[in-house]
């Protein structure tokens, strides 16, 4: 799980572009919007993106992403239950 | 015929970033653009982190406005509603086009990226620029094969006559595979020490064909 979460920090970061951060400048407890990192509604449809590409997984049900994209551990979680 | 002027000019191109004639940042002319481009935003050492999400067209309009804006504080003359962009370029936002393109292209490999496709408009390196400096004033993008002089200064100049602007930032903004130029002006009714030059046809090709 360790790996998982150091290897999403990465891959978000390159993602969305988030030049002046690090990986251990990412809390992964803590919000990835509104406060945290402080995503826009564009950068949650990269990160569906990147789910899809990375993992093969499909966030389809509105309701449930709200949860999955909370934050690293969230998105890391449902990347370990859903992975095929 | 009410006469208007122009405060400052930039024109940013071969990796040469000029301020009223006088060299600014410089970086080697054979860098690529991203490179250049990162480095003059960071001797600019303001906090802007939406910038690195830009795509290139929108980094180069954003910071000609910034190299514009940045001394003088024309803006604060005005409310937001009373300042406008008026700019223009060759090849539209054709990069990003293709760069978007190659995020589609494959079937087997098909991941539309929101993050490019938001840029796949021209006039988006505006919202880019009104964002930043609160500009909410008229604003439109032409696409022309080079930059008009008298197109752009009667453009802008109807604008200020029609009292519907007080001030436009007027421009060129191209980028296609990493060759670029911007050019970038401020021009208003006002004159004040800054604001020398008188907006017109003649002028404005001078300073632009220098």
């Amino acid at each position: 799980m360790e790996q998982l979460v150091e290897n999403l920090k990465k891959q978000i970061i390159q993602a969305l572009k988030l030049e002046d951060v690090k990986p251990e400048d990412i809390n992964e407890n803590e919000p990835l919007f509104g406060e945290g990192l402080g995503l826009d509604s564009i950068d949650a449809l990269e990160l569906i993106v990147l789910m899809e590409k990375e993992y093969g997984i499909r966030v389809e049900n509105a309701n449930a992403a709200k949860s999955v994209f909370t934050s690293v551990k969230t998105m890391a979680d449902y990347i370990a239950q859903n992975k095929k | 015929m009410e006469r208007f002027f122009i405060s400052d000019h930039v024109r940013i191109s071969n990796g040469q970033f000029s301020k009223n004639g006088n060299l600014i940042f410089a970086e080697d002319k054979d860098e690529p653009f991203t490179q250049t481009i990162r480095a003059f935003y960071k001797s600019l050492e303001i906090q802007h982190p939406a910038f690195y999400k830009m795509d290139n067209l929108s980094k180069l309009g954003f910071c000609a406005a910034e190299l514009l804006l940045k001394d003088h504080n024309q803006l604060s003359l005005y409310n937001s509603q009373e300042v406008g962009i008026l700019l223009a370029n060759e090849n539209s936002c054709l990069d990003t086009d293709q760069e978007y393109v190659e995020t589609i292209k494959d079937p087997e490999n098909y991941f539309p990226s929101p993050a490019v496709f938001v840029y796949t408009l021209p006039n988006i390196v505006i919202g880019e620029i009104s964002i930043r400096h609160k500009i909410q004033g008229e604003n439109i993008f032409f696409i022309q094969p080079e930059f008009d002089a008298e197109f752009m200064v009667n453009y802008a100049n109807g604008l200020l006559e029609s009292k519907s602007l007080k001030a436009v930032l007027v421009g060129w903004v191209e980028f296609y595979q990493d060759k670029y130029d911007a050019f970038m002006y401020f021009a208003s009714s006002e004159k004040s020490k800054q604001n020398t030059l008188e907006h017109t046809v003649d002028t404005i090709k001078k300073i632009y064909n220098k």
